[in-house]
Parts: C-alpha cells; sequence; structure tokens
C-alpha cells in the first residue's frame, strides 16, 4: 500500500508542478503574477473536448493544437490585459488586481457561455484499464502526464540557460530597460512568453482534464490554489523549484490523508506554505537575494 | 411623479389588487410556490407540470360537489425574500386556503414560519432536510426525507451479504454531509461494521490517497455522500485504483441523477442507490402517470413531477373530507390522509411526515443507465 501511496503522491505532485510551470516562468521573466493564467488552463482543455467530441481527433493531435490555441489566446489577453500596466512600471500588485477582475469574469463568461456541467473528454481517447507493475497501477494517462511534466521542465531548463533566447529572456527578466537598450525587443519578447506560458497551461489542461475525466469552466481556479503554493516554495520564477515543490505537496497531501486523516490534507499543506515561508521567505529553492527592494 | 400620478397609481393598485379575488370566487383558491426561474427552474418547473396534470384530473370531476380548484403558482425564483412575498400575497391576495411548496428545503424554512402562523396548511414535496415539519403544526411534507430512504438501501446491501463498510463524503457541503450523518446512524442501526471514515472536498479531483486506503481495508460496501460530480469523481478513480466487483458501491439523494452516467460512464456501473421514485415501477398507477405526462407535456416525469402529482391528489383528498373551504378544516383532514399513489403507499405521522418508506425503490447503475437493482 505504502506503494501505491507514494505513486499516488508522485502523480499528484506532477499534476501540480504540470500546472505552475508556465505559471512560474511568466513571473520569473514578466515579473508579473498572471491570474489569468488558470482560465488558459480551462481553455486548453475545451478545446481538446472540442477536437476529440466534434471532430473525432485522436489525442495525440488534439494535445498540440490545444495547446498552441491557448498560447495563442495568452498573447492576446495578456497584451490587453498587462501591455498598458508595463509600460507605466506598474507593482506587482496592480498585475495581480487586474489579472483577478479578468479572469473572475472570464470564469463567469465561460460558464454563462458553456454551462458549468463536467464533461468528459471521450472515453475511448486513451486506454483507462491499468497497468499493474510490481502491484501498482498506473493508467496511461498517468504516464503521460510523468513523462510530459520531465519533458517541459527539462526543455524549458534548456532553453533558458542554453540557447541565446534564454539568455535575451534572462536579460529581459534582471533589467527590461537595458536589454531593451541592449537591442532585445522586449515586446516580442513578452508576447512569446505568453505563448509559452499559455501553451503550457493549456497542454496542462488537457492531460489533467484526461486524467482525472472531469472539465469545467472553474477547473483552473481549483488548480490556481495548489499552484500558488507550488511557486512560492518553489521560488518565484523557479522552474526546477516548481518541479520539486510540486512533488513534495503531492506526496505530503497523499501520505497525510492515507496515514493520518483525510481531512487533514489542506491543513497540512497549507501549513508547509506557512513554516517554508517563515523560516525562507524566497522559497524553498528561491535566491538569497530578492532582485527587487 | 406628482402627487396626482401617485393618486391614480395607488388606485389602479387597488383594482388590480381586488379584482383577481373577485375572479377566483368561482373556484377554490389553493397556491403554489415553486422556482420557475433561474438556475433551479428545473425543479420548480417539474413541479408545476406534476401538480397541474394532477389538477386535469381533479377538477373534471369537481370536488366539494363539483366545484373547481383554482391553482395559482408563484415563483420564488430560489429567493427566500421573493418565497415570503408570495406566500404573503397568496395569503392576502387570492385568499388561498392551503399552499403547496416551497421548493426548497430553505426557502420552507423562511415561508413555514409565515403561513403557520396565518394558520394555512402548508405541504413541502420536495423539501428533505430535517426539522422541516417542526416549524409549526400546520407544516406538512409529503417528499421522503433522505433518513427514510438511506436505510432501505443499505438493508438491500445487507441482503447481498455486505458485513463492513468504508464511509466516505463531501465534508465541505452540509447537504453532503447531512446525508453522511444518515449513513452512519443507518450502518450503526444495520449492525454493519464502520472500517473507517473518509473526507474528501467538494471540489477535489484526486480521491487517489483515500481510496488506496480504503482498498487496503477491504470494506464489502463504499458508500459516498456527495453531490453527483465528486460521486463521478469518487467512482472514476476507484476503478483505475483497481476496485472491482467484489466492492458494492452506495450513493446517496446526490447520486440520484442521471448525470451519474453521463459523467462516470462505464465505471459508475453496479452502484446502488434508493430513490423515493422511480420512472420504470412496474405499477399501474405509475405506468398510467407516466404515459399521462408524456401525453401533456412530451417529455418524461421525474422525481419531483410525480412527488407534486400525488400532492395535488392528497391536498384535493383532504379539502373533500374537510367538507369546506376551510384552512382549519383542511388541516385536520390531512393529517388523516391515507391514500395510494404512484410513489406509493402515503399516510402522514403525528409530526406531519411521511409515516411509510415502502415505496422506496434501490436503483442499480447498469451501463451508464439506472435500473430497479435485483
Amino acid at each position: 500500500m505504502l506503494a501505491q501511496q507514494l505513486v499516488n503522491g508522485v502523480l499528484l505532485g506532477a499534476t501540480y508542478a504540470l500546472f505552475a510551470l508556465g505559471f512560474t516562468l511568466i513571473f520569473g521573466v514578466l515579473r508579473v503574477i498572471n491570474l489569468v493564467y488558470g482560465f488558459y488552463f480551462s481553455a486548453g482543455a475545451f478545446m481538446a473536448l472540442f477536437l476529440t467530441r466534434q471532430y473525432g481527433w485522436p489525442i495525440v493531435a488534439a494535445l498540440p493544437v490545444a495547446a498552441a490555441g491557448a498560447g495563442v489566446l495568452a498573447i492576446a489577453l495578456d497584451w490587453v490585459l498587462l501591455t498598458r500596466l508595463r509600460r507605466v512600471g506598474a507593482p506587482e500588485l496592480a498585475s495581480l488586481m487586474v489579472t483577478l477582475g479578468a479572469v473572475l469574469a472570464l470564469y463567469a463568461a465561460s460558464t454563462a457561455l458553456l454551462g458549468p456541467d463536467i464533461r468528459r473528454l471521450p472515453p475511448d481517447l486513451i486506454g483507462a484499464e491499468a497497468m499493474v507493475i510490481a502491484g501498482v497501477r498506473i493508467t496511461a494517462a498517468q504516464v503521460l502526464i510523468l513523462v510530459a511534466t520531465a519533458v517541459l521542465v527539462g526543455g524549458l531548463i534548456a532553453l533558458m540557460r542554453g540557447t541565446r533566447l534564454g539568455l535575451a529572456l534572462r536579460a529581459m527578466a534582471e533589467n527590461p530597460d537595458a536589454a531593451g537598450l541592449m537591442g532585445i525587443d522586449t515586446g516580442r519578447l513578452a508576447a512569446l512568453v505568453s505563448f509559452i506560458s499559455g501553451a503550457l497551461a493549456g497542454a496542462g489542461g488537457v492531460l489533467i482534464g484526461l486524467n482525472f475525466n472531469a472539465i469545467h469552466p472553474y477547473m483552473g481556479e481549483a488548480m490556481m490554489l495548489r499552484g500558488f503554493v507550488v511557486i512560492i516554495v518553489g521560488g518565484l520564477g523557479d522552474i526546477r523549484g516548481a518541479l520539486i515543490a510540486g512533488l513534495l505537496l503531492g506526496i505530503v497531501e497523499v501520505l497525510t490523508a492515507g496515514y493520518v486523516a483525510s481531512g487533514l490534507k489542506e491543513a497540512v499543506a497549507f501549513a508547509i506554505l506557512v513554516a517554508v515561508l517563515w523560516t525562507r521567505p524566497v522559497g524553498l529553492f528561491g535566491r538569497a537575494v530578492v532582485r527587487r527592494a | 411623479m406628482n402627487r396626482r400620478h401617485l393618486m391614480t397609481g395607488a388606485i389602479a393598485g387597488l383594482a388590480a389588487s381586488t379584482l383577481p379575488a373577485a375572479a377566483q370566487a368561482a373556484g377554490i383558491p389553493v397556491g403554489a410556490i415553486e422556482i420557475l426561474t433561474g438556475p433551479a427552474a428545473a425543479y420548480g418547473i417539474a413541479i408545476k407540470a406534476g401538480l397541474e396534470l394532477a389538477l386535469d384530473t381533479i377538477n373534471q370531476k369537481g370536488i366539494l360537489g363539483g366545484q373547481k380548484i383554482a391553482l395559482t403558482v408563484e415563483d420564488s425564483a430560489g429567493d427566500k425574500n421573493q418565497a415570503i412575498n408570495a406566500a404573503r400575497k397568496l395569503i392576502g391576495r387570492d385568499k388561498a386556503v392551503l399552499i403547496i411548496g416551497p421548493t426548497l428545503s430553505n426557502e420552507m424554512f423562511a415561508v413555514g414560519p409565515v403561513t403557520n402562523e396565518r394558520k394555512v396548511p402548508t405541504i413541502g414535496t420536495s423539501t428533505t432536510a430535517t426539522g422541516i415539519t417542526e416549524i409549526g403544526p400546520y407544516i406538512f411534507r409529503t417528499s421522503l426525507p433522505e433518513s427514510d430512504v438511506v436505510p432501505v438501501t443499505f438493508k438491500k446491501a445487507q441482503a447481498r451479504g455486505v458485513k463492513t463498510v468504508a464511509l466516505m463524503y463531501a465534508n465541505d457541503d452540509a447537504f453532503s454531509k447531512s446525508g453522511f450523518d444518515v449513513m452512519k446512524a443507518a450502518a450503526e442501526k444495520l449492525g454493519l461494521k464502520i472500517l473507517t471514515i473518509e473526507t474528501f472536498g467538494s471540489k477535489d479531483t484526486d480521491f487517489s490517497a483515500q481510496l488506496t486506503k480504503v482498498k487496503g481495508l477491504k470494506p464489502d460496501a463504499v458508500t459516498i455522500s456527495a453531490l453527483v460530480e465528486p460521486v463521478s469523481g469518487v467512482l472514476l478513480q476507484a476503478r483505475q485504483l483497481g476496485f472491482g466487483k467484489e466492492t458494492l458501491f452506495i450513493g446517496g439523494n446526490g447520486s440520484n441523477s442521471p448525470k451519474l452516467g453521463d459523467i462516470a460512464g462505464a465505471a459508475a456501473d453496479g452502484m446502488i442507490v434508493g430513490s423515493p421514485w422511480f420512472i420504470a415501477k412496474p405499477d399501474p398507477l405509475n405506468t398510467a402517470f407516466v404515459a399521462a405526462f408524456k401525453a401533456k407535456y412530451n417529455k418524461d416525469p421525474d422525481q419531483f413531477a410525480a412527488q407534486a402529482y400525488d400532492c395535488m391528489f392528497i391536498a384535493a383528498a383532504a379539502i373533500e373530507r374537510a367538507g369546506a373551504a376551510d384552512s382549519e378544516k383542511i388541516t385536520a383532514a390531512l393529517a388523516k390522509t391515507s391514500y395510494t399513489g404512484v410513489m406509493g403507499p402515503f399516510a402522514f405521522t403525528a409530526g406531519r411526515d411521511p409515516a411509510s418508506s415502502e415505496g422506496v425503490v434501490v436503483l442499480e447503475m447498469k451501463g451508464g443507465k439506472f435500473g430497479i437493482a435485483s
């Protein structure tokens, strides 16, 4: 049973990490806490739902298209909501409030349009039958989440550390004005970051919707609270930190529910958040110096 | 608005409020307060349809020597204040001698004290919460509370050989919690051994930790008290984690929804749920009701329409026995109700709740649809 519970924990943690990747990226580079991120997550899931239900697409085709669709949506919405704030150098709190208002409006509008019902992807989209490996049960959708999380974390770290584009992004994160003076087109880079983070959210929505078989307009909101814990514990803007913090949160929640009491699951998870911020205000893996005083 | 306009307005209002009362002198005024608009309108519209279908039969023959019942249905929109206003309007303007509704338990908790004080008998057809009839001696209900339905389901499970149970429920929702309390009491009363009690949140999507723990304890049955969405999630994940036919899943009132099959699909197969009524109940009264409902409205009736249909007959019979359109006499007659309708045999307890749970049907999910459990 412990082995199954640990696998449950890693899987839950992987979904948290997968959700938080784009969220932490957009903070790391653009310095905005973008709550509309949760909407991109829902939107990706709904696009995949539409493509698979309406046109009978297989998941391998629907996943990248839905991710790209969510990315394009993110470019448009971020541009509308955040460009002005960035131009006047508004503080992080301003972006938090603007995106909070926007995301609530978007959730409510999509609920009015699509209805609050829970929908499922077609049941034969991916084998629901679990594989049994050494007494531990795992489904194809869960394997897909683990692989996708690993590939995306690896890819993002390689992009940020190993390419000229990553260098430009890091320069922009350090000081957007200086980066602009060095000939970096910060407007285009901001759009690119919006696209990548929106696509990550969309892909996460599809995979998590596939695993839990529940797609509804507010699905992003439910994940947002955990997303916050993950990026704060992991260190804002830290991709590797988000992965470790996500896994940690998932394992702690599952072990609390499995061996202590299921009612205490959330209490323990959020107590960890408080404890981490007490001892390390920049997150478990955050750099010691806060870039902006 | 100047004073003259104000005066004409007041006179027009006065005329409007006296006119309908005069027009209704022809029939026996009965009121109903139901949710006809807003997100929960489906319930009220079904109830109104059930009431009106029953009225067609009742008014054909007439009661109290050929008089007709004049039913006025007011919309509460699911809002407590609007429901209270509706009750005041029905009593003051329409002189209703009896009121049916309101739709929701929390509306009844607001309306009940008002109608009880005015001594107008009030019958809830869909209010299942505990404490409804304790509001006062004029408040009745024909809907079975969950505490009457769940024991029937559990007895069925026991007959199938269930001895040990794991109880699961959503701990952030009053409806799910009260359903769980009922389940726990029923399990204890029947001598079923409770192996564990696991909770989750209504909006949770991951139940793997709780289910893995439950699976390790090997209970004969797992009971779930929650709304249909989380119940579906629990079932889907239970199948992934290898729960098979050897474990019986038992749902409460929240699981009694066709949405269970829509969301959970084959994962819900085998789950049993108790229901006060079932469309395919093989009973001549019921089949006649379903056929008449389909003929009139061109759609299938649901539980709420069936409950309302019976209630209208129970109310009409009480007025007939009372011998006059008088609230006090009708209240006394209601208490002596003995009626067999589409829900089964019906009588009131001394506490004005339904006396019998004989009509409860245990349903089982098969191929994404409910059927009668064997």
